[in-house]
């Protein structure tokens, strides 16, 4: 391996200023990192450190997204075959089948998305910043299998540029990009992030069965009522249409189990947020009133995005509250909001979303207060002293 | 029995290479330097040029701000040269020692001393220093009277010197002497704090006119200013002091001999000694005596201090004036291929997502590479794991780098000194340097408070 260092401390000179390629040395510094942590030393404060940085943060999220990901793949398939009446693939063939579908997708999310961080960080003469690696991976897995890849493209680079790159990039940002990407998405262009077709591949350019719905499960609930909707366990184990990523709660569970046995998830929003949309669910549930309130409580969890956001993208450190007082009180809120927005507006199915974007401006609010305690009480000690 | 104080938060790093608890005999050795960089926010005005000679205990240099804190010289010789940084800055008084010339300031029975003479008494002597008060973390100022006087007795950084061992084998019998000179100095009390369990030494045990408290958990449990949070916060307006347990002798050797003398018992570790043991020194030797011979073969970084407070200084440089230990650990020049990836059997971490958490070894060796880049603040929650006190680390960072001075007092920046935030910059993956942080938050808070 000492060739392939040798190789590159040679190639160095030029990406330096006044290098051939100066314009270029954020590309080389970031690759060059990636492929060894560099040489340099503690020159103040602690003269140790942990061996944690940011790369291997963003590749423990990634590595949790596997499962989704991977599962997400055969869902694709085996949506097709459903939609269109194949009854002889295999699960491997499904898989490849969606494989091959959502791979240009991850690639123009990449493509774009780290050019953008790329010219970014050569404008500031910062370091890239390794958080676009789970964002631009989250992109495509909340989004629908049939958008287009221009689409994507075009709601990364919003994302990217107007989510978190005029905040000052990764760690100024207040909302999420990956769903700063989707909302963008779902605004501008609602034909293909909403209905029955967009969710399967290939059902908007016609085709498929007579008669069949690839509608999602809250879709249905608000189309044609509850007689289509699929079986709890359908729901847990994500063989229905939807986003990508979004269907199997099991995929999106193992993921959740590494986030949190490596710590890099917070507990505290996941668990808050659980509890805030099964009680809200619940207290609907004991008021009545509409078809829509009585919706069983945990019938929330598992239906839409909301394992996915819960796990995924509520817990996101930058977005999130940062006390951890604060993060309950944000997981809860926002666990409310998803069922009130699902439940009320019949217009939006879109509850997870709207509900984190919407906490993501508000846990600077919450942090204000929860701090604003710890300073009454270190005031209070100065009067009663 | 005093009620134990037990802290969960902290983080105890298993740093490979604690000093045996061997006493090795005295080295002597002529280079000694005083160095400025040790008093974060003096202005010194020197009173001696190269080539003046000195007495142990005669002046060097005094504070601008207060002309009656004096620094001495720790040994007798001859002043060999002033070492000035860039734009001149003063770094280093360097002494060479000759003979053994004392100032005999004269032994007295502390309790029989009104406080201005005590004040005067060390001020002159030159230990007043060895006081350094919160807020600020800094030397006492003069003219204050301090709410408390705080000692901790016992060390819980990596590696850190056994203190009772230190307090057994320091020339002994001066502990209560000193104890007696600084509670006249205090309009409260003088708490010491030592590990559950209390003090293995009979003296410690025995001393009067203090009061005991226990503490249990991992570092940064031994730093006083975590003790001071939980015993008696300081609150706006108040002030209250530490002191070294080693210095509290240090003071009462003044009274009872009249001589300032400064020699401790300091711990010599890390991987990169070959004999890791204790030794007899006077804050400012040259660590070239305790050193020769005794370095492993490979590049190694010489810290005077501990790993996360120390300062690093060469294999000449002067031992810290308020050091108790040095250490010695491999330099991590090195490139290390996907470093960042892989399971981790060998590296110590914090972080769960190294296999070290679940299967630990005993002990680590730990270089001084950065191991990543710099990055903005991403994580949350963590550092408050390694800080024990009701304080929000993040935030308070936060208002410091945005110089909010109100909002840095209500967030506690009385309260803190650089090394209590010391494990949030090991654990840190953006890599920030919160230490630096807190002392420039800690310096603005001087500027506008005068």
């Amino acid at each position: 391996m000492s060739f392939l260092l040798d190789k590159m401390k040679k190639m160095e000179p030029l990406f330096e200023k006044g290098g051939r390629f100066e314009k270029l040395h954020s590309v080389y510094d970031g690759f060059a990192t990636f492929l060894f942590v560099p040489d340099k030393v503690t020159t103040k404060g602690s003269h140790i450190r942990d061996y944690m940085d940011m790369k291997r943060t963003m590749t423990v999220v990634l590595l949790a997204l596997m499962p989704a990901l991977l599962f997400g793949c055969y869902n694709i398939g085996l949506q097709h075959t459903r939609a269109f009446g194949i009854n002889d693939w295999a699960w491997t063939q499904m898989f490849w089948f969606g494989f091959l579908k959502l791979l240009p997708m991850i690639i123009v999310s990449y493509l774009v998305g780290l050019g953008i961080e790329f010219i970014a960080a050569q404008i500031r003469g910062h370091e890239i910043n390794e958080g676009y690696l789970v964002t631009g991976m989250l992109i495509p897995l909340i989004m629908p299998v049939d958008v287009p890849l221009w689409m994507v493209a075009i709601s990364v680079a919003f994302a990217v540029i107007l989510g978190k790159e005029v905040f000052g990039g990764t760690g100024m940002n207040i909302l999420n990009p990956a769903l700063t990407a989707r909302a963008f998405l779902f605004f501008s262009y609602p034909g293909w992030m909403t209905g029955d077709k967009v969710w399967i591949e290939g059902l908007t350019k016609g085709g498929g069965l007579d008669g069949f719905s690839g509608a999602t499960p809250l879709a249905l609930a608000k189309l044609d009522g509850f007689a289509q909707m699929p079986s709890p366990m359908e729901m847990f184990l994500g063989t229905i249409p939807g986003s990508v990523g979004e269907t199997s709660v099991v995929a999106i569970l193992i993921g959740a189990f590494i986030l949190l046995l490596t710590g890099v998830g917070s507990w505290r929003i996941m668990v808050s947020m659980v509890l805030g949309a099964l009680g809200m669910g619940l207290l609907l549930n004991a008021v009545g009133g509409s078809e829509y309130t009585q919706i069983p409580a945990y019938y929330h969890l598992i239906m839409g995005g909301f394992a996915f956001g819960t796990v995924f993208m509520a817990t996101d450190p930058v977005t999130a509250a940062q006390t951890n007082t604060g993060k309950y009180i944000y997981g809860a809120l926002t666990g409310i909001l998803v069922v009130i927005i699902r439940v009320f507006n019949p217009a939006y199915p879109e509850g997870t979303m709207l509900a984190i974007l919407l906490m993501n401006v508000m846990a600077p609010l919450i942090d204000h207060y929860v701090v604003n305690a710890n300073i009454r009480r270190r005031l209070k000690r100065v009067t009663t002293a | 029995m005093p009620t134990v104080i037990k802290l969960r938060k902290g983080l105890n790093i298993r740093l490979a290479g604690k000093a045996e608890k061997i006493l090795l005999p005295e080295v002597t050795v002529t280079r000694f330097g005083v160095r400025f960089a040790d008093f974060p926010g003096l202005v010194a005005r020197l009173e001696v040029q190269e080539g003046d000679r000195v007495m142990a205990g005669s002046v060097l240099f005094h504070d601008k701000a207060a002309p009656e804190v004096k620094y001495v010289s720790p040994v007798s010789g001859v002043v060999r040269e002033i070492i000035r940084g860039d734009k001149r800055v003063l770094v280093e008084v360097v002494i060479d020692q000759e003979g053994n010339e004392k100032i005999n300031f004269g032994a007295a029975d502390p309790l029989k001393l009104t406080r201005e003479e005590v004040t005067s008494k060390l001020q002159q002597s030159g230990l007043w220093p060895v006081l350094r008060q919160r807020p600020y973390h800094i030397v006492a100022r003069p003219g204050v009277v301090p709410r408390d006087i705080f000692i901790s007795a016992f060390d819980t950084a990596p590696l850190a010197p056994d203190i009772d061992f230190a307090l057994t084998n320091i020339h002994g019998g001066h502990l209560q002497s000193g104890i007696n000179a600084l509670s006249g100095l205090t309009s409260g009390k003088i708490h010491i704090s030592t590990e559950a369990g209390g003090s293995r030494v009979t003296e410690m045990k025995n001393l009067k006119n203090v009061v005991f408290h226990q503490f249990s958990g991992p570092h940064p449990a031994g730093n006083p200013g975590i003790q001071i949070h939980h015993i008696a916060p300081v609150s706006k307006g108040e002030v209250v002091w530490t002191v070294d347990l080693q210095d509290v002798v240090s003071i009462g050797r003044l009274f009872d001999t009249g001589f300032y003398d400064r020699e401790r018992i300091i711990a010599l570790a890390g991987p990169g000694v070959q004999h890791r043991n204790y030794h007899r020194i006077t804050p400012g030797a040259s660590v070239s005596g305790i050193l020769k011979g005794n370095l492993a073969e490979g590049k190694w970084r010489i810290i005077s201090g501990n790993v996360l407070t120390g300062k690093k200084i060469t294999s000449e440089g002067s031992f810290g004036f308020y050091d108790n230990m040095v250490t010695v650990i491999p330099e991590g020049d090195y490139h290390e291929l996907l470093g960042w990836a892989g399971p981790g059997l060998k590296k110590f971490s914090y972080w769960r997502t190294f296999v070290s958490r679940l299967i630990p070894q005993k002990e680590y060796k730990i270089d001084t590479n950065l191991h990543g880049g710099r990055r903005a603040f991403v994580v949350t929650g963590h550092y408050e794991k390694v800080l024990p006190m009701d304080i929000y680390p993040m935030h308070l960072l936060k208002a410091i780098l945005t110089g909010e001075i109100e909002m840095m007092e209500n967030l506690g920046i009385y309260e803190v000194a650089e090394e209590d935030f010391a494990l949030c910059e090991y654990i840190d993956p953006s890599k920030t340097e919160i230490q630096e942080i807190i002392r420039s938050g800690i310096n603005l808070m001087i500027k506008e408070m005068n």
